[in-house]
């Protein structure tokens, strides 16, 4: 069995943009502030970097092909940039490659770096892309929304909830990552709201209203990393490493397969288990400090929490009434805002919730700072519950 | 010879029914001489059926739910509103019944007799010996300009006969057809609505005069007394005049059938055929039946019912299908349907939707037939077929059989109501429908009343339009549920 990645590769600096509706603000300008903010975080020059990594989900709408806009945009030193894209989990690939890269001993110090303009559409919500040429001729022309909508209406048949505890449990989802968002200056939306303006919000997709979707954003993210022995001779302490790092990808079962009843995600019990094991964890809802998960939108992020093996099964909407993932509650989840209100610029998202979880470790995280945390999860999750591909990556203190 | 005849005849009205006064009095400032006219419902296709769609939903209510459907010789589909002027219309409605490649189609079209002489198509060819079941789709989705009398007074529907030599119901006794140049309303290529003359002239000259010669004609050549016609079928939107034109012809006024006007309006091409499955749905055994139908001429087809016939039965029988309507107020509904208003869709509507045609070749039997495959080695189904199979711990190569999946059981898993993504019928329903047997496809939903979705729910499949490429006028099909 492969030895894994635990505290091979350690963080040596991040960066983060400022996430929203950045109208005055171009694809390389987003890239250039997470950069900037990385490289003084790591402390070297750009000279030092021996490999980069690019994720960028819609290039039609964002910075294009390839890996030259990102090299263009920093004015790299003509290293290798390979632009990676796996749906909205493309920034957790940005990171496996850079850090895989330093593991393997084929780079000293990578980046990877996430960026999307999403506001470049012209409409609010995420634009409607076409997936081949057999896809739309039996797909429906749904939205995200749509898609993650269903699991509540297959999760309230399984579990019996009614139709009024779930939307009020996932409108409490909403209402926590508020609260939290009003915390953080980076985060695309800064205001707490009441469940009853969450309960009462235009529909989207039933049972999802507008405050159960997440803040379609610009930004960008980064992280530079290298080996916890070259991140000491650069005089770095208190080190960051990486203990896991796992991906999972449907290969068609949920949406092929009559055996998955539609109530949660196939993929991220199989790369939770993973990470689990990579990292040497054993009690999760003991041991994981705070997360941040894809909660694109807020019956995304309930399900999520008995897919970690952070609430046992069926038992979500009891955890997330009773404040286990609040910021004061024994697992904070989403303590930035989460894609709910940091924002969702897709392909820096995965790279986003690193960020977050690394100044929450290295004790940086100012009004959000939560006690002595240890581990940090990170859920990155792409395409929707019947077919996507979902990263776990775990850090914390070496 | 055997005897030839109707072996089964069955019609599908869509479930939406306009109500004409809301028409009418939307109208009123514009056209008040129709407010006459706003009475009764109008048969209202939903914004993704067409004539195409209407046949195949009349063909699988006359073949029945089995998977062979190998009896079927050759098909005749009959329209004035095909929605393809180059392109088998036939060809995508037999693959849609999966009916096998070697079945003769034919499309028939260009005047609104057309439909009955689908059916003298085929009861020709069942006579000559060449088929020995024939299958005989008529439909139409008229469009009728804003504001005219043919708005009120057109209706959508479509009809499947069955003709055969053998189990018959109604065999037939005789045909007739006319062709006469005689121009009521004409229709040129790319020209969406029809332009008429005048309505007395049409009565007068056409049929007053065409009809009765094409009947008397019949009657005399094949020795049958006119008193002996028990129903006469004639499908006009001028009030009394097939009563005339019985009493011209010494045909009992009172044989005159209903034309549903009331509650369906004229379906064009296929409002003989609809007629005559509600006559039938109601016969007895011994009974001439006369079918006319005016365009172009005119034709006229007698039937005599067999014993056979009190036996027969339709589940969704057109009496059925008039008591099951959904009554539609919103006249604007029905304007944005049929793309008679320039109507907002959004950005999110202007998403290409150029349709791969090598793609859909390779995938014809899925795309079209909602065909997937069954692994021979683990009876897993699936949809759509793959190489590798989906089979859990059993990824077997190139095991599946094609597996017909339309007529099967199946039940709602998930679902949601997207008020986000394009659609013309907001809220856009879709969600995963697992078959009972096995397979699931992630689908569209239509046809949906308000709270009529839940996970669990049963549903059936329904053959519709996906979506049209406008930028390139092409209309894609594909299969969606309807709850049940």
């Amino acid at each position: 069995m492969a030895s894994g990645i635990k505290d091979k590769v350690a963080i040596l600096g991040m960066g983060c943009s400022k996430f929203g509706e950045r109208w005055d603000t171009s694809p390389d300008d987003l890239m250039v502030e997470a950069y900037i903010e990385a490289l003084d975080d790591a402390g070297i020059e750009p000279n030092q970097l021996d490999a980069a990594w690019f994720s960028h989900h819609i290039d039609d709408i964002g910075a294009g092909k390839g890996g030259t806009p990102m090299s263009i945009a920093l004015r790299l030193p003509n290293i290798s940039v390979t632009r990676v894209e796996n749906y909205c989990a493309s920034g957790s690939e940005a990171f496996r490659g850079a850090v895989y890269a330093v593991a393997a001993g084929a780079a000293d110090i990578a980046i990877a770096l996430g960026m999307e303009k999403l506001k470049d559409t012209g409409y609010g919500g995420l634009p409607a892309t076409n997936y081949g040429t057999f896809g739309p001729q039996i797909g429906p022309s749904g939205s995200a929304p749509g898609n993650f909508a269903q699991l509540a209406s297959a999760y309230r048949a399984k579990h019996g909830v009614s139709a009024e505890d779930m939307k009020r449990a996932i409108a409490h989802v909403s209402v926590k990552s508020h609260a939290n968002g009003a915390k953080n200056p980076k985060a695309h939306l800064q205001k707490e709201v009441t469940e009853e303006q969450v309960l009462n919000a235009p529909m989207i997709a039933e049972p999802l209203g507008l405050f159960d979707c997440c803040g379609v954003s610009d930004g960008a993210a980064a992280a530079i990393v290298t080996t916890p022995e070259i991140a000491k001779s650069l005089g770095k302490d208190n080190l960051i490493s990486v203990k896991a790092l796992q991906l999972s990808v449907s290969n068609g079962l949920e949406s092929h397969h009559n055996t998955w009843d539609g109530s949660y995600f196939h993929t991220v019990r199989i790369a939770a288990k993973k990470a689990y094991a990579e990292a040497g964890i054993t009690k999760p809802r003991e041991e994981v400090s705070m997360m941040e998960v894809h909660d694109c939108f807020s019956v995304t992020e309930l399900v999520t929490m008995e897919d970690l093996f952070i609430s046992e099964e069926g038992q979500a909407v009891k955890d997330v009434m009773d404040g286990f993932y609040d910021a004061d509650g024994p697992v904070p989840c989403q303590i930035d805002g989460g894609l709910k209100c940091f924002g969702h610029p897709i392909g820096a998202s995965g790279l986003r919730m690193l960020y977050e979880m690394y100044l929450q470790l290295q004790g940086r995280a100012d009004k959000r700072q939560l006690k002595n945390p240890s581990i940090g999860l990170t859920h990155n999750l792409g395409g929707q519950p019947a077919n996507n591909v979902c990263s776990v990556a775990i850090i914390g203190s070496l | 010879m055997s005897e030839v005849g109707i072996s089964s005849i069955v019609g599908y009205i869509p479930k939406l029914r306009l109500l004409r006064k809301s028409v009418a009095e939307s109208n009123a400032w514009l056209a008040p001489n129709l407010m006459g006219k706003g009475k009764g419902t109008r048969s209202m296709a939903n914004w993704d059926e067409d004539s195409v769609t209407m046949s195949v939903e009349a063909a699988r209510r006359l073949l029945g739910p089995e998977d062979d459907r190998s009896h079927v010789d050759n098909v005749f589909l009959a329209s004035t509103t095909m929605p393809f002027a180059d392109r088998l219309n036939s060809g995508i409605v037999r693959a849609a019944l999966t009916l096998e490649e070697s079945t003769q189609c034919t499309d028939i079209s260009s005047t609104l007799k057309c439909g009955t002489t689908a059916l003298i198509n085929a009861i020709s060819s069942v006579q000559s010996g060449k088929s020995d079941y024939s299958l005989v789709l008529s439909s139409d989705k008229r469009k009728s300009r804003v504001g005219s009398s043919q708005e009120l007074d057109f209706g959508d529907a479509s009809a499947a006969i069955g003709i055969s030599n053998k189990d018959i119901i109604a065999k037939v006794l005789a045909t007739s057809s006319v062709s006469v140049d005689f121009v009521d309303h004409f229709r040129a290529p790319n020209e969406e609505f029809d332009y008429n003359w005048e309505e007395r002239w049409i009565r007068d000259e056409g049929y007053l005069k065409i009809i009765p010669k094409l009947i008397n004609n019949l009657l005399k050549e094949n020795d049958i007394n006119p008193s002996e016609i028990k129903k006469f079928i004639l499908p006009c939107i001028f009030p009394r005049v097939p009563q005339t034109i019985s009493k011209i012809c010494g045909i009992d006024p009172e044989n005159v059938v209903d034309n549903l006007a009331l509650n369906v309006g004229d379906s064009g091409s296929a409002h003989p055929l609809l007629m005559l499955t509600h006559v039938l749905e109601n016969a007895e055994p011994n009974e001439k039946i006369l079918v006319c139908s005016f365009g172009g001429g005119g034709d006229a087809i007698l039937l005599e019912t067999t014993k056979l016939i009190s036996k027969f039965k339709n589940e969704e029988s057109i009496s059925v299908l008039l008591d099951n309507g959904i009554e539609e107020t919103n006249y604007m509904k029905y304007l944005t349907f049929n793309d008679l208003v320039k109507w907002e869709k959004g950005m999110r509507g202007e998403i290409d939707r150029k349709t791969a045609l090598t793609t859909l070749y390779r995938h014809n039997d899925a795309i079209i037939g909602l065909v997937g495959g069954k692994c021979s080695k683990t009876g897993t189904i699936q949809f759509p077929a793959s190489r590798v199979s989906v089979s859990p711990n059993s990824p077997d190569i190139d095991t599946q059989e094609p597996y017909k999946l339309a007529e099967k059981r199946a039940n709602i898993l998930s679902w949601s109501a997207d008020y986000l993504s394009f659609s013309v019928n907001p809220p856009n329903y879709y969600g995963i429908v697992s078959f009972e047997e096995g397979g699931r496809i992630m689908m569209d939903f239509t046809d949906v009343g308000e709270g009529e979705i839940e996970s669990g729910k049963d549903v059936k499949m329904v053959f519709r339009i996906k979506a049209i490429d406008e930028a390139r006028g092409f209309t894609r099909y594909f299969w969606k549920a309807v709850p049940i």
